[in-house]
């Protein structure tokens, strides 16, 4: 797969040697690789269909170094891509051939957990996992739970607006985080929030969370930590259609419940996922919901009857409640399973990421196995029931001449029909420069325009991350440029009291 | 006496602006002006009454999501959603009473723009924390949207959020969607009896270090509890929602919890309710004009904050991190005070003050160069003629 970068800038380009050495007097030792070989490992993201080697990969531990290295760049009129653990889904950590990939991986450290606060304040490069584990002797968790949170890092969370599967309930990284400290392109730290509620002025970090590493390159975190739940337990719900536990989905969420988690998978990836993780899925049905309740055990209890009850009033076939921690995680193991599963069964596999208003999910899987007929390409379904965020994974093999350019054809059309039905393009895995060509479909051009002039306000130079997100740039002078009538616009008629 | 606009429609507030642009003139904009009274006091030459675009679009409790015109009253979408057993879960603040006005009074356009939230701000947050989308015309006079009407949604940047505590100073929002939860079947509050600050801050801490799910945690020393509870004794409020078989439980729990620390009561659902709403609406200091400041800060340090101010009344909300003070006459309203004592450590907003004062003193918390640098290039983003509202937060922007 291939996408049009930026044109490449040849002067830079000419003065690699030169720039390399520069970086390297801000960075010394082995923070600086510039060999191709080396460069090798950073060359994709997570979404590896696109690849492009960088120009030079720099691995800054202090805030220092990374100031210094923007300023270097922002006065070189050099491109900056940031790097958190290089999970992204969307391609927001592509390299391009003549930017600086700034990897973040060596900012690991937790440096302070406050219980009196319940915040903890990291590094950017330490993973999601890793602050939930170094809270939990003390029973607390940090709640977004993204699939990938074993090598995720908060970093790349922050840039991306990471959610999971926790999310409805428990909000995104915007909804728990408090404070961070961010270098802007030109090298100029600041610090915007930090462990009191809100901000003083306007929301900066609300529009640094999810700007896809476009605003400026997060060297510090403070998260919000939350007590772990007295107890947990889900339940397996097997039906016969989707449309019956989309049906089940909405009238749970009706009665006021709203579940930790609330899952969906459709037959191809129970299927795909049973075989995999052997996690006691019931293979004989079209849908499978899990649904997960926490808080006391008199809470769960209570909540777990009424949604059994309503799961048999939408004709399930099957209702399985966990009696155990272990049933419990070994459910949730299927699921989070879900992406590798697939990846078992087909040589190459294509994860979507649109939402949906949650009625419309028996029309759009309707149109999913049109599309999926018609392109030849089989799908299996995974699906955030609870809010809406669908992941078709398209299954292909990139091997086979033109399937990748049908199965990225077929994903467009997914997303698509997404917006067409109400929905948006990506629910948590952002827009990078997988969806970026896609962004009209949602927006217009004036909308783009001012989110760009928005991006002015951090990077007037375009410098950092460009190619992503936006289909197409502008210059900021050419952004910024005003076509006032004075004199020639007549008083509205309005009316004036 | 100011002239005012009265927009029917979306496009009536694109062509106001337009037409503001190319007259040179400021535009203050306004709602249902329950929240006039707050922010730097500044001279426009027009208002912009939204008030005029009113109305629900679209409500589908099971998407758990609502959009409506930005100038329909909180109070009928409140309304709305109670009678689908929803909410707003953010709990927005009434001002009406702090300034004299009934309650009831705002838009679910101010009440976004002006980020509301309420004592369920540490469970569930603020405003910003359940926008979904919007439509706006911005300072160049071009409408433009952001966001969506699903609940997750990461599809460029989050302009819900920049427009949320923005004050109407980047944008004219018409249409704005937001999340709504269920709201929760029953409450019960456990009050600890007779505590003084330190003590207080340490029974809240216990209390959000536990599992559970405290969804208000306050303290109001002695005079101010009195006039919420009618008892002259500090009470330090911890409150429970869910359905009635896990407040029971969750209560016992914090009774075990908290039994070291003093005397406990109860507040069943029936007097919860009102005991949270004086807090949210800060109702002890309404009826007065002392001049009230709100200030954020880690909860951990509120009373050490306070006891720094070393004047005037005040409570806490938000587990400590909440502080609403009154005080007397000072010069300066106790901004020297005030600023000097919270150190850096959070933000304190001069939210009553007579206009002279909030002319002369920064109202919001001054930022650094760098910051408030920043601020100037974002509202030029979207207003680059400071048409909307300048002044309104910081002076000149």
């Amino acid at each position: 797969m291939s996408v049009k970068m930026p044109e490449l800038d040849q002067a830079v380009l000419a003065r690699r040697a030169e720039i390399v050495a520069a970086l390297q007097a801000i960075v010394p030792g082995e923070g600086v690789i510039a060999h191709e070989r080396e460069m090798r490992p950073y060359e994709s993201d997570g979404l590896t269909a696109y690849r492009q080697l960088p120009f030079v990969v720099v691995l800054p531990e202090t805030t220092d170094q990374v100031s210094q290295v923007l300023a270097y760049c922002h006065a070189n009129g050099i491109r900056v891509v940031p790097r958190g653990a290089g999970t992204s889904l969307s391609g927001g950590a592509l390299p391009l051939a003549d930017g600086v990939l700034l990897g973040m991986g060596k900012f690991n450290r937790v440096r302070e957990i406050d219980f009196g606060n319940r915040v903890a304040v990291v590094e950017p490069g330490v993973t999601n996992l890793a602050i939930s584990q170094a809270v939990a002797h003390e029973g607390f968790y940090y709640a977004p739970d993204p699939s990938s949170q074993i090598a995720c890092s908060i970093g790349g969370n922050i840039a991306e607006n990471s959610g999971g599967v926790h999310c409805l309930k428990y909000g995104m990284t915007t909804n728990n985080v408090l404070g961070c400290e961010i270098v802007l392109i030109t090298g100029e730290v600041l610090r915007i929030g930090g462990k009191h509620l809100d901000a003083e002025g306007y929301d900066l970090l609300g529009i640094i969370t999810g700007s896809e590493g476009l605003l400026g390159v997060v060297t510090e975190v403070t998260v919000r930590i939350l007590k772990k739940p007295e107890t947990a337990r889900a339940v397996l719900v097997g039906f016969m259609s989707s449309e019956a536990a989309g049906e089940c989905v909405g009238k749970i969420i009706g009665a006021g419940i709203i579940p930790g988690g609330m899952e969906m998978m459709d037959r191809p990836a129970i299927h795909a996922v049973e075989e995999f993780v052997h996690a006691g899925y019931p293979l004989d049905v079209e849908a499978l919901l899990i649904v997960e309740l926490d808080g006391p055990a008199a809470e769960v209890d209570h909540l777990l009857a009424r949604v059994e009850a309503i799961a048999r009033e939408c004709g399930s076939t099957e209702c399985r409640v966990s009696t155990s921690e272990d049933e419990r995680l070994l459910f949730w193991a299927g699921r989070k399973a879900a992406f590798p599963a697939v990846g078992r069964i087909s040589p190459d596999y294509y994860c979507m990421d649109g939402t949906i208003p949650r009625a419309k999910l028996p029309l759009v899987l309707k149109r999913t196995r049109e599309l999926s007929e018609h392109y030849g390409l089989r799908v299996a379904n995974v699906f955030h029931a609870g809010d809406g965020n669908l992941h078709p994974l398209i299954l292909y093999d990139a091997n086979k001449p033109g399937e990748p350019e049908r199965t990225e054809e077929f994903g467009a059309e997914i997303l698509k029909l997404c917006v067409e039905v109400g929905g948006v393009l990506t629910g948590e895995h952002g827009v990078g420069v997988e969806k970026r060509d896609l962004m009209p479909a949602m927006f217009s051009e004036i909308d783009l325009d001012q989110q760009q002039r928005l991006k002015c306000a951090f990077d007037a130079k375009g410098l950092l991350n460009p190619g992503k997100v936006f289909p197409t740039l502008h210059r900021c002078a050419e952004l910024g440029r005003m076509h006032v009538h004075a004199g020639r616009v007549a008083f509205p008629d309005i009316p004036r009291f | 006496m100011t002239d005012i606009l009265n927009p029917r429609d979306a496009a009536d507030v694109e062509a106001a602006v337009q037409w503001a642009l190319a007259e040179a003139k400021t535009l203050e904009i306004v709602g249902k002006g329950s929240k006039r009274g707050i922010g730097r006091a500044a001279q426009w030459d027009l208002s912009l009454d939204l008030s005029g675009l009113s109305g629900v679009t679209l409500y589908e409790p099971q998407e758990l999501v609502l959009s409506a015109k930005a100038g329909t009253p909180l109070a009928e979408i409140e309304t709305l959603l109670a009678a689908n057993n929803q909410e707003l879960a953010f709990e927005p603040i009434d001002y009406g009473p702090l300034f004299g006005a009934p309650g009831g009074g705002g838009t679910i356009g101010g009440t976004l723009a002006a980020n509301l939230s309420g004592p369920r701000r540490i469970k569930a947050g603020a405003a910003r924390d359940h926008f979904l989308g919007f439509a706006a015309v911005s300072g160049r006079a071009e409408t433009f949207k952001s966001g969506g009407r699903v609940v997750k949604n990461v599809t460029g940047y989050d302009l819900c959020k920049l427009m949320a505590g923005s004050w109407g100073t980047l944008a004219t929002m018409t249409d704005v969607t937001v999340k709504v939860l269920p709201r929760a079947e029953t409450e019960a509050t456990l009050l600890v009896l007779g505590l003084d600050d330190a003590k207080a801050t340490q029974a809240m801490s216990a209390a959000m270090n536990s599992p559970n799910d405290v969804s208000g945690a306050a303290h109001l020393s002695a005079p101010v509890a009195r006039r919420v509870t009618g008892a002259d004794r500090a009470v330090t409020a911890l409150r429970v929602e869910g359905v009635a078989p896990s407040v029971t439980h969750r209560m016992h729990s914090l009774e075990a919890l908290l039994k070291a620390f003093g005397a406990l009561a109860t507040l069943d659902e029936a007097t919860s309710r009102p005991f949270w709403r004086s807090v949210r609406d800060v109702t002890p200091f309404a009826g007065d004009d002392r001049v009230v400041w709100r200030i954020s800060t880690a909860p951990s340090r509120g009373y050490e904050i306070a006891a720094a101010i070393g004047e005037g009344e005040y409570f806490y909300d938000w587990a400590g991190g909440l502080i609403w003070l009154a005080l007397g006459s000072l010069h300066d309203g106790g901004a020297a005070r005030v600023r000097s004592a919270l150190a850096g450590n959070g933000h304190a907003t001069l939210i009553r003050a007579p206009a002279g004062l909030r002319a002369s003193v920064a109202v919001f918390e001054p930022q650094t160069q760098g910051l408030a640098a920043l601020t100037r290039r974002v509202k030029e983003s979207f207003d680059p003629k400071s048409v909307l509202g300048p002044g309104r937060m910081v002076a000149g922007i």
